[in-house]
């Protein structure tokens, strides 16, 4: 008997959970036999359980609400409001009563009247002896309320825990024992056992991570009824949209990330959904939409909430700001909109102007964005103003195995979080300078300007003076607030290690964030990049710096490039992604037939391009060039380097063969023309430059061409491209091969054609025509921004 | 009603610590240096798979920092490891002698401990008409932490 009870509990409660969705399904649509089956069966459940558990109340309340939807399902009642109302009151005071009892509280009877009387369908009438219930039918009711059987077995969090930890142990332990292998004489047969050992260490550790694992549906199966009511409350419609329930996470996450969620739900509905009129005004449907999606990728989870409502009202946001003081005017003017949009993180900020009962209070998403990024996470918006706010919480999949970069200082080891590194680059590197600036250090990586702490010098370490700089790396870390450089004598290692918390007098520092053993068996410590951050003062503002840099991040991922020496000694790049391969072949592959040269391949002839012919009777290396379709090769010396591509290329000189000029690495080099070299001859100047809120979009293209090639023609001409839109983006022509979903059908499309000759569309290399078609549905308010250089 | 004490020597006196506080004696090796920490914290070292918070427990009582080869983390030093808020710590002794069952006494009044001693003391025992002071390390942690606050 004793050990039924927590049974109970424990079923009852889960079986709560899963249901309040099937409440809320079954209220948009009473007709849904299989929802009034789930509740009926839960509430039967219930009322069977409590009579050999003598729980009377419950029994009481259960046993009313089964007449009543018993009824329902015999058809003598409808579902209507006051009777769903009335079902849900029962089953939250069902889950009340058992929290009581698993609490050891009593719980005020009185109510219990009140939600029976509410049951009937007109009070007073029914008799209070009804007469027997029709019988259930099935005569073992399922305990889990209709949900598909599983060979599961329940186990307390704790016994997991103890499993985790003890695992931990067991790597550590295996890695004890790696180093004293090594340590010793080599002996095969033991160094096979421990490899042995080893892999199923790893797979151990897999598995126990994996039963720590739920899948999220716990967390988003209290949603719909919980939208439902906060709805309500407002007078609000909103539509839940729920997708990935079954992405799954760490339990404990899921309990972190308990609260947060609810809380940006709430706002969604409060702050962001209009109200019905408001919608209707706005040309929107009348009941808003709300979308929780969680997905995975690589080792994070990202849960993501998208409301089509009003979005933030930034401006109003700022002025808030400024009058409870948290940004001076200066300031706020300085600021850029990511800046600005993230003051809605500040603590005692709420962009709406009333407190509502269900939230605007301003405790809020300052105690999200803590919650999260106190488990490894962050949060992220993206505002599109009159159209919705989306809030991404992205965090990390288990708690406690990190993925870590070892670096050295003074001959002692500290790890960081690999999440928290941006990037590490040389103090050597050209790209990279160090300047003092009064008392300080700067650091310009790549003219990005970054303050600069010195590791030993945070962590008060003596550098002998024979070598006062050792320092040889720049990590760049990145925190909450910004970023900063740290310089470091080594970057030793990268490794997935077990995080724990060190000790109160170890963290009382501000500097170390846990600890953790590596396989070489001395202890390690984690540092904390904010708290280095704050321990040497650095004050990071909400500065338009930092916004300058983001959105640049975001304005294209860089194009790599491939940096070669060509036949003439000039240093001259191509993008990456236009390279098929490099090969070196023999001189006599290559001939001189029809005017031009050729390379022979097998039966085919493939064109080849030369700035000036290869030398006789010597090995040729060629870059071997594709559109996706036909090819081409390029002569060369010898290739030099990958590289990142400068987002902007100095304009090349009238009818030069080259798309621009980049500087990579203090040097200019040229960047062959694409489309030129690949199209024959016919030399077309840029003729119109397109204000830059109005985008070409390029189709979608699985060779690459339209993003490679039609962009470095298009954005030489001084249109602006991109392959999505971005909010608040605009198309004014699209250019495709083919009209599929993607591109947005309003916007007029120029089709393009991959054959010359006649056909619908523009050949794809004609110039001219490309340019002119282009420029025709830019439109006439170009013809005003002419490039006066070109 | 006796317990069992571990009696040690830290700093040139006699202590006796609990046996139920004690997790267990060992010696410790290797040290990693904690930099920035309070300089009573020694550093980290491990024990099997488990990580310890070395503690100088003369200088934790307000004691000058110990002269010795093992301050750089070198020669094995005794400790006692006790389990305080979750977190293991390794208390360097000097010495360890004994274990015995003895009888807790309270502090009697007139004994004037100035306020580190105070918090580290849990009461005293009596070997062979010597009085060793019980050393709380719970106690002895929080003072040592408050006094570097």
């Amino acid at each position: 008997m004793d050990d039924l009870l927590p049974e109970f509990i424990a079923e009852t409660r889960e079986t709560l959970e899963a249901l309040s969705g099937e409440i809320v399904a079954w209220e948009a649509d009473p007709a849904d036999r299989a929802r009034l089956d789930a509740i009926f069966r839960f509430v039967h459940t219930v009322k069977g359980s409590c009579g050999f558990l003598d729980l009377p109340r419950l029994a009481r309340l259960s046993h009313a609400a089964e007449d009543a939807l018993a009824a329902v399902r015999s058809g003598d009642r409808q579902p209507d409001t006051a009777l769903v109302n009335a079902v849900l009151g029962v089953v939250d005071r069902i889950g009340e009563l058992v929290e009581a009892i698993d609490a050891g509280v009593a719980l005020d009877s009185a109510a219990d009247d009140l939600l029976v009387a509410a049951l009937s369908p007109d009070a007073g009438v029914r008799e209070p002896e009804a007469p027997a219930a029709p019988a259930p039918v099935e005569p073992a009711p399922q305990p889990q309320g209709g949900r598909a059987a599983a060979r599961s077995v329940r186990l307390g969090v704790e016994l997991l825990d103890r499993m985790m930890s003890g695992m931990s142990d067991m790597v550590l332990a295996r890695n004890e024992l790696a180093r004293r292998l090594r340590e010793g004489a080599p002996d095969p047969r033991a160094e096979a056992a421990l490899e042995r050992l080893s892999v199923t260490v790893a797979e151990m550790r897999d598995t126990v991570t994996r039963t720590r694992m739920q899948k999220i549906d716990a967390l988003f199966s209290a949603l719909p009824r919980m939208v439902r009511d906060t709805a309500a409350q407002l007078a609000k419609q909103v539509t839940l949209v729920v997708e990935g329930s079954d992405v799954e996470l760490d339990r404990e996450m899921i309990e972190v990330m308990r609260d947060p969620l609810v809380h940006i739900i709430r706002n969604a509905i409060d702050h962001g959904v209009e109200a019905p009129r408001v919608r209707r005004a706005a040309g929107k449907r009348e009941a808003g939409r709300v979308t929780v999606r969680a997905r995975q990728s690589g080792n994070r989870i990202l849960v993501e909430v998208s409301d089509d409502g009003a979005g933030i009202d930034v401006d109003r946001l700022i002025d808030k700001a400024r009058r409870v003081g948290l940004v001076d005017p200066v300031r706020a003017a300085a600021m850029g909109e990511a800046a600005r949009l993230d003051l809605i993180f500040s603590p005692g900020l709420s962009s709406r102007d009333q407190v509502s009962e269900v939230s605007g209070r301003g405790v809020g998403m300052d105690v999200v964005r803590s919650n999260v990024e106190a488990i490894g996470g962050r949060v992220t918006l993206s505002n599109r103003p009159g159209r919705g706010l989306t809030i991404i919480m992205e965090v990390p999949l288990t708690l406690s195995i990190l993925s870590t970069i070892v670096v050295g200082v003074e001959g002692q080891r500290f790890a960081l979080a690999r999440q928290s590194v941006e990037e590490i680059v040389s103090l050597r590197a050209e790209s990279v300078r160090v300047d003092r600036l009064g008392d300080a250090n700067v650091a310009a990586v790549r003219g990005q300007r970054l303050p600069l702490l010195w590791l030993h010098e945070v962590l008060s370490l003596p550098r002998p003076y024979s070598r006062p700089q050792s320092a040889r790396l720049l990590v760049i870390v990145s925190t909450r607030d910004g970023a900063f450089a740290l310089g470091v004598d080594q970057v030793i290692d990268s490794e997935e290690l077990v995080v724990k918390p060190a000790a109160p007098p170890v963290m009382a520092c501000g500097l170390y964030a846990g600890q953790m053993l590596p396989d070489s068996g001395r202890p390690m410590l984690l540092l904390d990049g904010a708290g280095i951050a704050a321990a040497a003062g650095l004050r990071f503002a909400l500065s338009a710096d930092a916004d300058a840099e983001e959105s640049q991040a975001e304005a294209r991922a860089a194009v790599q490039a491939l940096l070669f020496t060509d036949l003439d000694g000039c240093r001259r790049a191509v993008p990456l992604g236009a390279v098929d391969r490099v090969e070196t072949v023999d001189a006599g592959a290559v001939r001189l037939s029809g005017g031009r040269a050729r390379l022979t391949v097998g039966d085919a002839l493939v064109p080849l391009r030369a700035v000036r012919p290869p030398d006789e009777g010597r090995p040729v290396t060629l870059l071997r060039l594709t559109d996706g379709q036909s090819e081409l090769a390029y002569a060369i010396a010898e290739p030099a380097d990958i590289v990142d591509l400068p987002a902007s290329l100095a304009p090349p000189a009238a009818g030069s063969p080259y798309a621009g000029v980049a500087v990579i690495g203090g040097e200019p080099v040229e960047v062959l023309d694409l489309l030129r070299v690949f199209a024959d001859e016919g030399a077309v100047r840029p003729t119109a430059a397109a204000p830059p809120e109005r985008v070409c979009l390029l189709g979608p293209d699985p060779s690459g061409w339209t993003d490679l090639f039609l962009r470095q023609l298009l954005e030489g001409a001084g249109y602006r491209c991109a392959t999505r839109l971005a909010p608040g983006e605009e198309a004014a022509v699209a250019l495709a091969f083919d009209q599929t979903d993607a591109l947005p059908a309003e916007v007029p499309l120029v089709r393009l054609r991959r054959e010359p000759g006649g056909g619908d569309g523009v050949y794809r290399y004609d110039r001219d025509a490309l340019l002119a078609a282009v420029a025709d549905h830019m439109g006439a308010e170009c013809a005003n921004g002419r490039r006066a250089a070109a | 009603m006796s317990e069992l004490f571990l009696l040690a020597q830290v700093a040139g006196r006699g202590v006796a610590i609990a046996a139920s506080q004690v997790d267990s004696v060992v010696d410790i090796g290797e040290v990693t240096a904690i930099p920035c920490a309070a300089p009573w914290v020694r550093g980290l070292a491990a024990l099997r798979s488990r990580v310890v918070t070395v503690v100088d427990t003369a200088a934790a009582l307000g004691l000058p920092l110990a002269r010795r080869g093992s301050s750089g983390g070198g020669g094995a030093a005794r400790a006692v490891i006790s389990l305080v808020d979750g977190h293991y710590y390794a208390l360097l002794m000097d010495e360890l002698e004994d274990v015995g069952p003895f009888e807790r006494r309270s502090m009697s009044s007139g004994v004037a401990l100035t306020d580190r001693w105070e918090r580290a003391a849990g009461g005293w025992v009596e070997r062979d008409g010597e009085p060793l002071l019980v050393l709380d390390p719970a106690g002895l942690l929080g003072g040592a932490m408050d006094a570097a606050a």
